[in-house]
């Protein structure tokens, strides 16, 4: 640093940049928090079983859909997932009337990208385009849902690159994390089976894609939700007339729900040559349904839930350990659980682990403080107002709870929730789900730099 | 509307107020970026981003952190080729403390010991976590700059040399600071839900204190074309399949906008979507790479100064001749150079940029950040809205004219190959 910016010396010192000739001032007060009221969600069930939920939202002229299929497997332990995988690849790269680049050129003419993904759960075809596209973007919907081809040659293409691209995921440390930890929570139950092998990939068909297109693909028992500068009764007409012809006798195949998670030892999944360990926890939970879950999610934010949580400010903050902690919820059928997550340098993983399960402990032992929870309820609210304030965040908002049988209601009750929990709920919730020993987990490192320093610990399997 | 001023300390003004929202932003862009980091330091812009957060005279350290989240607000800051941000969003009620929050920092940090070193630690997990820990780190951002450039500013890894960042002094941070955190080499951009003038009079009584300094003098980065193609191969001990990146200069933004934006189409139009010319070709026609994508901007469009990199980057399997692949792409261009995109490809990509600039403008943190770095930059806040009409304006002929262009010039070429792993823990 050389630039000078005086004839006498360099720059000022550290300590005289951090101090002013009126000292410290005071924090000014928050002003009146302004409500936006959210919209009316017009529901209706079309004949073909499909549920259809809109909403305007006219802050830019654009307009967010979110299709939801349940996909679950249904014989468990079948080419199911491989075979999803593919259908999904494959759902926009050809109908009997169009092939890849003309679906594509046709949404891009409307400003509208469509994609669809798939896990053990669901199949959601989610995208945007601009609002006075809409009848496009349903008719290709439409085209794709009841009159997709998955061309033998595109299934043949999109078969390699998904081995490829599985490869890839699986050099990944939190792949490697994830899939451990889905082994260790759930055993065999399909809720863990969210990436094929290569080998369950090169095994598929395209006879078994379409077959399961078929066979799954359907709309009873679906969501379609649209969000944004629409008519929402407009909208919901617009989607009978396209997708009234996308039909099936059988219902969309809801997962069933996987046990909870078991308490017990780490298990350490060695990773040779890391140079940093993944470290993840995992317990029962509940959902948004339940009585506890504002408590819950008041105590969890204590925990680990934001950046201004005992836990990070702990292992990074004050030590160091790590650049992210985080604690959430995660929602599976029929509940929740709760994940502890970070990364940490090889040579402190030990040290991590400990400080983990000291702030567990203290969460119980030491409850949140008014000053904690008070803190946690403004950041639950106004993080919810920011999440809802653009049309992205409200579609997803609206698809998550009607996925579960909830409705924009819920989220309009929900500040008051917060507002209503005391700090003995909180207290309680911290003993009932962050007690340390109710987790089980996984610890993925290089296991002859760690494993001799987190056994020493316990409880490492 | 935009509504900008300059305060007597010489602090750049910019208010974007939006009646619909319920929510503010606060921003502090500071012009000075990994580019600007001395020759021995590497990372530093972005380690002295770090210290930003670790409180000021007001604030002791975890009170930033505090008190925008407990105020229900989120917060972030990033360190750029050419600028480091600063931001918070909050709800409305919040305008007065976030504003609080950002001049205490910019008018008198707290540096000290304790802090650098706990963030150099943090910053070295951030890079092990998002470089050296995993497949294809740092690709092509930090690998493929030292490439196709000559210069330490253009040429360096931004994210730092490890025994560099422990080098980092706390004199270092105050030498920086003094210099390029002065008021008049910084801006405050404002959006949400505000009363202009109330916010003005907020501005005012919050930054208005911080005393003027020297700005620096801004130095130029330019270096000249490379002649020729560079190449370098690049050991990845993670990765299971072979990458290569291709870096090309782009125009001068300042100098040249339309013929920038004409680079940013042809990246459209080479690699956006199932239509575009290098997923037909390479993708699906060819079978030589598994995913392929093409961008104007080492970091995003529109977010640099002179000399920024037009990329294409892929993944490709192992058997697939990295020569191969170039040699496709080097055809899709000469067919693009012999004759430009049709009307319908044009036109399909301006609707999707429109498309996309209209959800930047739906969410109050990407307007203020994308408005507040083109004033910065550029000193023309306007250009993301005039973006979408600017962009339809573009000729096929000028998409062909930057495809020649590029086609004609030097490049860089990575390489990233698998490797065997290695001993580096």
């Amino acid at each position: 640093m050389t630039v000078a910016v005086s004839k006498n010396r360099v720059n000022r010192s550290a300590a005289e940049i951090g101090r002013t000739p009126a000292g410290p001032r005071p924090l000014p007060p928050l002003g009146v928090t302004r409500e936006v009221p959210l919209p009316d969600v017009v529901t209706s069930t079309l004949p073909n079983g499909l549920r259809v939920l809109a909403a305007n939202r006219s802050s830019v002229p654009m307009v967010e859909l979110r299709l939801r299929v349940p996909f679950a497997d249904p014989d468990p332990g079948s080419a199911h997932p491989a075979i999803a995988e593919l259908l999904s690849e494959t759902l926009f790269t050809g109908t009997a009337t169009r092939d890849r680049v003309t679906i594509d050129d046709e949404l891009a003419a409307v400003g509208a990208d469509l994609g669809a993904s798939v896990d053990p759960e669901r199949l959601v075809v989610a995208g945007s385009g601009l609002a006075e596209g809409l009848p496009t973007i349903l008719a290709l919907l439409a085209d794709v849902l009841t009159d997709a081809t998955h061309p033998d040659h595109e299934v043949a293409r999109e078969r390699e690159r998904l081995v490829e691209r599985i490869a890839v995921a699986r050099a990944q440390p939190r792949t490697i994390a994830r899939e451990a930890l889905q082994r260790v929570r759930f055993g065999d139950h399909p809720i863990t089976r969210e990436m094929p092998t290569a080998a369950e990939v090169t095994a598929v068909t395209p006879a078994q894609v379409r077959a399961g297109h078929a066979a799954s693909l359907v709309p009873r028992g679906s969501i379609l939700t649209i969000v944004g500068d629409v008519d929402p009764a407009a909208a919901i007409a617009a989607v009978e007339h396209a997708l009234a012809g996308w039909t099936s006798d059988v219902d969309a195949r809801e997962l069933a729900a996987p046990p909870y998670p078991a308490a017990g030892d780490l298990t350490l999944v060695h990773r040779p040559g890391s140079v940093q360990s993944q470290l993840r926890l995992s317990g029962p939970a509940v959902a948004r349904e339940d009585p506890a879950y504002a408590a819950l999610q008041l105590a969890n934010l204590v925990f680990g839930g934001y950046f201004s949580s005992r836990w990070m400010e702990n292992i990074r903050e004050d030590k160091g350990y790590t650049y992210g902690a985080h604690s959430g919820m995660e929602f599976i059928p029929g509940g929740a659980v709760l994940g502890v997550d970070t990364d940490v340098a090889g040579d402190v993983t030990a040290a991590a682990l400990l400080e983990t399960r000291y702030e567990l402990g203290r969460l119980t032992a030491v409850p949140p403080t008014d000053a904690e929870i008070e803190a946690a309820r403004s950041y639950a609210i106004g993080s919810l107002l920011i999440s809802l304030d653009n049309q992205g965040g409200l579609a997803g908002s609206i698809a998550g709870l009607a996925a579960v049988g909830l409705d924009l209601d819920w989220l309009r009750g929900h500040p008051a929730r917060l507002l209503a929990v005391t700090a003995d709920e909180v207290a309680e919730a911290a003993l009932r789900f962050f007690a340390p020993n109710g987790f089980t987990g996984v610890v993925v490192g290089d296991a002859d730099a760690i494993g001799r320093g987190i056994r020493a610990l316990g409880g490492i399997a | 509307m935009l509504h900008r001023t300059t305060l007597a300390n010489g602090l750049r003004v910019l208010l974007v107020p939006d009646p619909a929202t319920p929510v503010v932003g606060v921003a502090v862009h500071v012009d000075v970026g990994f580019r600007s980091e001395p020759e021995g330091r590497t990372g530093f812009a972005h380690l002295f981003e770090h210290l930003m957060f670790q409180g000021s005279e007001s604030l002791e350290k975890l009170a930033h952190f505090r008190h925008v989240q407990g105020s229900g607000g989120i917060f972030n800051g990033s360190t750029h080729q050419d600028y480091t941000d600063y931001f918070q969003v909050l709800p409305a009620a919040a305008l007065e403390r976030a504003l609080f929050l950002e001049a205490d920092r910019l008018r008198a940090p707290t540096l000290s010991e304790d802090n650098l070193h706990n963030q150099i630690d943090v910053v070295k997990e951030e890079i092990r976590l998002n470089v050296l820990n995993r497949p294809y780190g740092g690709f092509p951002w930090i690998l493929l700059p030292p490439v196709l450039y000559d210069t330490f500013p253009n040429a360096h890894n931004g994210y730092g040399d490890f025994t560099e960042l422990e080098q980092a002094s706390l004199d270092d941070a105050a030498g920086f600071f003094d210099t390029y955190y002065a008021p008049g080499n910084a801006q405050v951009t404002v959006a949400g839900f505000i009363d202009v003038d109330e916010t003005l009079a907020l501005v005012e009584k919050h930054f208005g204190d911080i005393p003027a300094r020297p700005t620096p003098v801004r130095p130029s980065f330019a270096e000249p074309l490379p002649g020729a193609e560079r190449r370098q191969v690049v050991p990845d001990a993670h990765a299971p399949l072979p990458a290569l990146a291709v870096g090309y200069r782009l125009p001068d933004p300042a100098g040249d906008l339309d013929g920038y934006l004409a680079h940013v189409l042809l990246a459209s139009v080479l690699g956006d979507g199932e239509a575009a010319r290098l997923q037909r070709r390479l993708v699906h026609g060819d079978g030589l790479v598994t995913d392929i994508s093409a961008a104007a901007g080492l970091m995003g469009s529109l977010d640099a100064r002179d000399p920024d990199t037009f990329t294409i980057t892929a993944v490709h399997p192992g058997a697939v001749d990295p020569d191969r692949v170039l040699d496709a792409v080097d055809e899709e261009l000469d067919k693009l150079t012999a004759q430009g995109p049709t009307a319908e490809e044009l036109a399909g990509q301006v609707a999707r940029w429109s498309a996309g600039a209209h959800q930047e403008n739906d969410r109050v943190m990407y307007r203020m950040l994308g408005l507040g770095a083109r004033e910065l930059l550029y000193g023309c806040a306007e250009i993301t809205d005039e973006l979408p009409g600017r962009l339809a304006a573009v000729t096929s002929g000028q998409v062909q004219a930057a495809a020649a262009s590029i086609r004609g010039s030097g490049r860089g070429v990575l390489l990233v190959e698998p490797a065997p792993q290695e001993e580096n823990a």
